[in-house]
């Protein structure tokens, strides 16, 4: 199978540039002092989004580049590494790299950056445990030898940074900032050695400074903070005169600090304040005078305040809505009908201020005019928020294959229902997740060919992807016929991660729900496909966010499915209107098989069941809407009776209606915004004349009648043994 | 004819009130109504707009105080008839009969829903001191939606809680007494 993978270039671009700026701004409001688990989750997120994509699109250099970023950020998302200034800065050196990387590959240019090379080095130096500068021990560790060396309260620094410093992008700030992170820092400068306003090099650094540090930490952890600039600037770091109380404070103090990295779920759901609130932050720690450190720790300690995070979220949430992408031209032919209609407009308006019965062919023109240029103008508008599913799922060939051949497994990528269409913006946020959960399957649920064998399965592993239109809802499935998920592993697992107690008793859907918590993987080693645990915390993000829900299913040894389920609120349906007495109810064409005029002898009466219709050598169960729902009906009279078959819930029923009127395109409107869920409806939808219909939702009104599945195959069985 | 439009000119008038209306610590201003010959009161912080009556879409199996919905603007708008909410008897719709839209506040949001009353009157201010509490009748679920009672020239205000009101879940009380007929 080839697919043109170029069409998806742009958009996987833009993505990734939206991407960047997510990280970028992420990292410029990250304080390393104080350590938000949600902001350096969303951080990552970013970069595995960008890794993945390039990955699709077989952009290797970024996504190798990407790999390395993304393995620190995940040592420090796991608490094995404390973030420190130096990585901010790198990550953000790393940002700017991967977005000329970005450039040229936009540019078709050959991928060429010099400074990729230095940049990934210094990743891999770091993650090697070469730097001891960004690679300090996790703060557990600081605590424990903090307390076994009863080190002294504090530090006096006397820091002279070469005159270059400025130029190698050393900010002597961010130092600060981050010594400040270990306590109480007073700062005072010297400016002896500044010139002459004249003599000024505005690239230059002239200051030196004289730093007190009440902090017990270790040397290391002042030095760290000079790590990059202690070959150039001259640096003494001398004791201060101990004073005893401030090491009984951080003893009692540390072990509260890890809690922030280590647990990720417990951190509520909140982007960092403003980028304006850090200097002002810092610059009360720099210059009051220094505290007594068992208070401004104890602060650390409870640092997200409630308030905050809220407000924060707030702000997410308005950012989300903001944009949607779409191209240019099809601006352009909106604009041009738009214009269209504005000339229509004055030539009716025209003909309106001075009318004479003559006219009226020319009116009657107009109107027709008018009708169509609203007909295109919403049809435009319409295209511009649906499109089919199938502009998510022709990525996945091309991602299953590669993924398959360097995972050396075989496996088939069937895709069924390409053609539902989907609302553009949830189209858009239901990618990721489902190139998640196919990287998912295709790694962990799928078994190598020989193990496979082994099992007495075929040597080729089958995924599915599906999606239909299910009442009110969008199912998008995943499936594969691979190993299912371990129900064990993921218990040892969670237990090992403390999400779940060890005395805890799970049903086994509870124990599959625990891979949608952050920061959970099984997998033994990581590989740069899936694994990291971060797959299934953004498929549950993203898909709740479009007001949906996933749930998944697992059979050990036969495979394992998810389920995806989204909402139509903004979807576009083609509608049956029926009617009912005076009701008008809106059935989606998409679940009608036929229509027909019953006759006497298709109906037969199944003694204590429903009444059920023979359609040719099938029989259908008979729903009586006036009688679920309530209502009055014209015919009740089942022979001669307009019967509506459709098929719901993979089964068939016949609904007896009044009258079919007009096939049309409908705006599904949600009825549970602003009242509740109906049985037998999912959603609503206004019509011509501006009243309000109800649009069936065919499974809802199986279950309201009461037509169980068992009764039903019931019948078709009869029905064989009849035929 | 001339009633009607009397009537749009209130509808108008009160519209117009309720688009400038406050609220402080000391005042609070109720869009008062008439059911059932009783003057009601709702905090007109919560009034959206009032609108004469027209015929509401049925939804099947509602409540019978649920009249159905309506398309407000491309919103569906369920309407709710305050009477037979109260266990009234239900009153002809007239040209006199208009619907009240309110922002109920419930757990996922704010909803936008129609009460359907007997007439508007006005808008009045009551100070918060004046307003007495209701007294306690242990037997009338319909009183835990009233928040007091307000005095206006010597004339009793019934002040609803409107949230409370439309977010209860009550349904069983009426739609047990409906039974599904038989064919």
């Amino acid at each position: 199978m080839s697919i043109d993978l170029s069409q998806f270039h742009q958009v996987f671009f833009e993505e990734s540039y939206e991407g960047l700026d997510i990280m970028e701004s992420a990292l410029l409001n990250l304080d390393p002092a104080n350590v938000d688990a949600e902001t350096i989750n969303q951080i990552f997120r970013a970069a595995h989004s960008i890794k993945g994509g390039s990955g699709t699109f077989g952009f290797s250099q970024v996504a190798e580049f990407t790999h390395v970023v993304e393995t620190l950020l995940d040592q420090i998302r796991g608490g094995e590494r404390e973030l420190t200034a130096n990585f901010v800065e790198l990550f953000l050196e790393a940002v700017d790299c991967i977005r000329r990387m970005m450039n040229q590959l936009e540019a078709k240019e050959p991928c060429d950056i010099p400074e990729a090379a230095t940049i990934r080095k210094n990743f891999e130096d770091i993650l090697a445990g070469k730097d001891t500068g960004g690679g300090s021990p996790s703060p557990a560790t600081i605590a424990d030898e903090a307390k076994a060396d009863a080190a002294p309260s504090g530090w006096k620094i006397y820091f002279k940074p070469g005159e270059d410093i400025m130029r190698t992008g050393n900010d002597p700030l961010r130092m600060f900032r981050e010594l400040a992170s270990h306590g109480p820092l007073t700062v005072s400068v010297v400016v002896d050695d500044l010139p002459s306003i004249s003599g000024i090099d505005p690239e230059k650094s002239y200051l030196r400074w004289n730093l007190e540090l009440l902090a017990n930490v270790d040397k290391s952890a002042v030095d760290e903070a000079f790590e990059w600039v202690v070959d150039e600037s001259e640096i003494v770091i001398e004791p201060l005169g101990g004073a005893e109380q401030a090491i009984a404070a951080t003893e009692a103090v540390s072990p509260a600090q890890p809690a922030t990295p280590v647990q990720p779920a417990a951190q509520p759901e909140s982007a960092k304040p403003a980028v304006a609130d850090l200097p002002a932050q810092t610059n009360t720690q720099t210059t009051a005078p220094a505290v007594t450190p068992a208070v401004v720790s104890a602060e650390k300690a409870s640092a997200p305040p409630a308030t905050e995070s809220k407000s924060a979220k707030v702000d997410k949430s308005k950012v989300e809505v903001s944009s949607i992408r779409v191209g240019i031209d099809k601006v352009d032919s909106l604009i041009n009908m738009v214009g269209e209609l504005v000339i229509t407009q004055s030539m009716l308006g025209e003909l309106g201020r001075d009318f004479t019965m003559d006219k009226l062919p020319k009116l009657l023109e107009g109107l027709d005019q008018l009708s169509q240029n609203t007909r295109e103008l919403q049809e435009s508008v319409m295209r511009i928020r649906m499109l089919p599913i199938s502009f998510t799922f022709s990525r996945f060939p091309r991602l299953v294959h590669d993924l398959s051949r360097t995972m050396g497994k075989k496996i088939e990528l069937k895709m069924i229902g390409e053609n539902t269409e989907l609302d553009k913006t949830v189209m858009e946020r239901i990618g990721d997740p489902l190139v998640h959960l196919v990287r998912n399957s295709l790694d962990h649920g799928i078994e190598k060919p020989e193990d496979r064998i082994k099992a007495g399965k075929p040597e080729t592993g089958v995924i599915t992807l599906n999606a239909y239109h299910q009442g009110g809802n969008i199912i998008i499935k995943v499936q594969d016929d691979g190993a299912g998920l371990n129900r064990d592993r993921i218990r040892e697992k969670a237990i090992a991660n403390r999400l779940i107690a060890e005395t805890d008793k799970l049903a086994d859907e509870q124990i599959y729900d625990l891979i949608f918590r952050p920061g959970f993987s099984t997998a033994e080693k990581i590989t740069d496909i899936s694994g990291r645990g971060v797959g299934m915390d953004v498929v549950r993000r993203n898909i709740q966010e479009l007001n949906g829900s996933v749930e998944v299913e697992s059979d050990p040894g036969v495979g394992s499915s998810f389920t995806i389920r989204l909402p139509l609120t903004l979807a576009i349906l083609d509608g049956q209107l029926v009617r009912v007495g005076e009701h008008v109810y809106i059935l989606p064409l998409i679940s009608i098989v036929e229509s027909l005029q019953s006759f006497k002898g298709m109906i037969h009466r199944v003694a204590g069941g429903c009444d059920v219709l023979r359609l040719r050598n099938e029989y259908v169960p008979i729903i009586r809407l006036w009688k679920i729902f309530n209502i009055e009906p014209e015919y009740r009279d089942l022979d001669d009776a307009l019967l509506v078959v459709v098929e719901g819930d993979n089964m068939k029923v016949a609904i007896l209606v009044d009258d079919l009127l007009a096939q049309q395109q409908v705006v599904i409107k949600s009825l549970e915004e602003n009242y509740r869920r109906v049985e037998g409806v999912s959603g609503a939808t206004i019509l011509g004349d501006g009243t309000v219909s109800l649009i069936l939702d065919i499974s809802g009104l199986i279950k309201l009648a009461g037509v169980r599945r068992d009764e039903y195959k019931r019948v078709k069985n009869d029905s064989g043994r009849a035929a | 004819m001339s009633k009607t439009s009397k009537i749009d000119d209130t509808i108008d008038m009160l519209n117009q009130e309720i688009s400038e209306a406050t609220s402080d610590e000391e005042y609070c201003q109720f869009l008062t109504f008439y059911m059932d010959n009783e003057e009601y009161g709702i905090d007109i912080l919560s009034v959206q707009e009032i609108r004469g009556w027209e015929a509401a879409t049925a939804i099947p199996n509602a409540p019978g105080y649920v009249k159905g919905v309506l398309n407000l603007r491309g919103t569906v708008v369920p309407i709710v008839d305050l009477r037979l909410r109260f266990g009234m008897n239900q009153a002809e719709y007239s040209a006199l009969t208009v619907v009240i839209v309110v922002n109920v506040h419930a757990e996922n949001g704010v909803k936008v829903m129609g009460i359907v009353v007997d007439a508007v009157s006005d808008v009045h201010s009551f100070a918060l001191s004046d307003i007495q509490s209701s007294p306690e009748l242990a037997d009338n679920r319909n009183t835990s939606f009233v928040t007091g009672l307000g005095n206006i020239n010597d004339k009793m205000v019934i002040l609803l809680d409107i949230n409370a009101m439309l977010t209860a879940q009550d349904d069983a009380d009426f739609s047990s007494l409906r039974s599904r007929s038989d064919d």
